[in-house]
């Protein structure tokens, strides 16, 4: 696999930053996006734009075909058993509000139990703590080791008869630790609860397959899949969607309305009120297709290459602790250098173009529970190579000169 | 952009062995800052005498060498005097990181004054104005005894 080929499909990279090439390695983050990408939201507009479902018109017709066409790449994508399991929301923040709201209404009453885990970022938290706060919920976290792991026999201890959902993420946007989400589902049969996983990092790296999994509910971010931003989608069982109320109401959602009745629409328009952000919905086929010309298999060796090469050049420099050490891993590497704080480092490598994260990547949760206050993550996407670690690792030796470090 | 512009040798000096770091006794205001993008964190301890004077000023945290060093800074500039040059020291500080006016700092002496410029080069980072200014905004939040910890991003 030619990674310059790939490479060369993102108009990004051949900008300058701070005058150097960028070196862009925050994925996790949000991902670069492909030509084809940005080709399709500007053909959508100029050519086939008009608003989906309403309208009989041809334009309406062709672009209420190309929305459909990116739901049922979706379903293919993740191996949904049918289309109408496949919600379109703003993003994968969306999507868990939307679980957490409507599954609130009738399932979650003062006392009962909901259970996630100490590596969850905090939209996979917040949502629940409104349910905490609205509804008297209980919020247990499954702890993890020192290694980024869920202690599973920690986590089944912490089932109750009160335990309404299970909340947990695939992929820790961290520690990179790889959770066995399947292991957990088959715990959580066994008594019966619901399993929301948040896979917004998992859906742009590692093979999905929700029928495999067995979850309930799944969410995704598509600009964390080479898509654009404003798109978010959720897969939910059919027989969640239809037994749960809606979420937002307002057009395109109803069935008939009333003075004194309204019905809902069918799903899964019961769930997408309103004008959906269409075109960028419509190009997110064109990332879906994008990952699918590479090949997931591909896309893992390449990833795991990378993350290898980074994680042997990373202990190599002096002073550099890395965070976690998993069992399974995926290319998000958080680390911290003795005597100079992430925001530093962050501030430095980006003068040679190299984009990082540093803070707490929104789980404050996970870096009290390591004794962390911040840590500078590097987070890989299909178009790093080795050369874009060997940058960065020259830009940390000259952090360590900035402060003096020996 | 020029890193050295933003860690200079003060900068890095303070930031890795900040001054009047832990908690003063006697201390007669106190008020909490945070950042909750990057997790800084200060709390400043200010002991006022009965001439209303900042007889003693410390304070605990963890945060970037910016920080650090702008906090350690900002003890060393104000230690001493009154609470009325204090507040016009915090104004003169806040207003060269946000806007490109030369201050001239009347009350500082030139020790304090070359310091206190050095900070200056933050504002070529938009992104790190924060990290400055958070001990400024706490310290003035002690001293107007506000119940509320500074928060960055409700503040600027």
């Amino acid at each position: 696999m030619d990674i310059s080929t790939i490479k060369s499909q993102f108009p990004i990279f051949s900008k300058k930053i701070n005058g150097k090439s960028l070196v862009y390695l925050d994925s996790s983050n949000s991902s670069q996006k492909p030509k084809s990408v940005l080709n399709a939201l500007d053909y959508f507009y100029r050519n086939e734009f008009s608003n989906i479902g309403r309208s009989i018109h041809s334009l309406a017709v062709k672009a209420t075909n190309k929305y459909e066409d990116t739901r049922l790449s979706v379903k293919n994508f993740i191996n949904a058993k049918s289309k109408e399991e496949i919600i379109f929301t703003k993003n994968a923040t969306e999507s868990i509000n939307l679980v957490a709201t409507t599954f609130a209404q009738k399932n979650i009453q003062k006392g009962d139990e909901i259970l996630i885990t100490e590596l969850e970022h905090h939209s996979n938290y917040v949502p629940w703590h409104y349910l905490r706060e609205t509804k008297g919920a209980i919020i247990k976290f499954a702890p993890i080791n020192d290694d980024g792991d869920i202690i599973i026999d920690k986590l089944k201890e912490l089932i109750t008869s009160k335990t309404k959902i299970i909340a947990v993420t695939h992929l820790s946007n961290v520690t990179g630790t790889i959770v066995p989400i399947k292991e957990i589902v088959e715990i959580a049969r066994k008594k019966n609860i619901p399993v929301l996983v948040d896979g917004c990092q998992s859906a742009p790296h590692i093979k999905i397959d929700v029928q495999d999994l067995d979850c309930d509910f799944y969410a995704i971010s598509c600009h964390k899949v080479y898509g654009p931003t404003g798109v978010g989608v959720l897969y939910a069982k059919k027989k969640w969607l239809e037994k749960l109320p809606p979420y937002m109401g307002g057009g395109g959602m109803i069935s008939e309305v009333q003075k004194d009745k309204i019905t809902y629409a069918p799903l899964p328009e019961k769930y997408e009120a309103g004008t959906m952000p269409t075109a960028e919905v419509v190009a997110f086929n064109e990332s879906i297709k994008f990952m699918q010309s590479i090949g997931i298999e591909n896309i893992i060796k390449h990833e795991k290459e990378i993350t290898n090469y980074a994680l042997e050049k990373l202990k190599k420099i002096n002073s550099v602790n890395i965070v976690g050490n998993p069992k399974k891993k995926a290319g998000v590497i958080s680390f911290t250098i003795k005597g100079i704080h992430p925001h530093d480092i962050s501030t430095i490598v980006d003068e040679e173009g190299v984009a990082i994260r540093a803070g707490h990547h929104c789980c404050q949760i996970l870096h009290s529970r390591l004794n962390l206050t911040a840590t500078a993550r590097v987070s890989i996407g299909i178009y790093n190579t080795k050369e874009d670690i060997d940058v960065l690792c020259k830009a940390l030796e000259n952090c360590r000169k900035v402060f003096e470090l020996k | 952009m020029d890193l050295k512009q933003l860690y200079q040798d003060i900068i890095l000096e303070h930031g890795k062995s900040p001054r009047n770091f832990g908690k003063c006794e006697k201390y007669t205001h106190q008020a909490k800052g945070y950042n909750p993008l990057c997790g800084d964190k200060v709390h400043v301890y200010l002991k006022l005498n009965n001439e209303k004077n900042v007889e003693d000023l410390t304070f605990v945290g963890s945060g970037c060498a910016i920080s650090m060093a702008s906090t350690s800074i900002m003890i060393e500039s104000v230690k001493g005097k009154s609470v009325e040059v204090t507040k016009k020291i915090i104004f003169e500080f806040l207003k060269m990181i946000k806007n490109t006016e030369e201050i001239n700092f009347k009350d500082l002496d030139d020790d304090q004054k070359t310091k206190i410029m050095s900070l200056s080069g933050v504002k070529q980072y938009p992104m790190r104005v924060k990290c400055a200014t958070l001990a400024w905004h706490t310290l003035n939040s002690a001293i107007e005894e506000k119940k509320e910890k500074v928060n960055t991003e409700v503040i600027d």
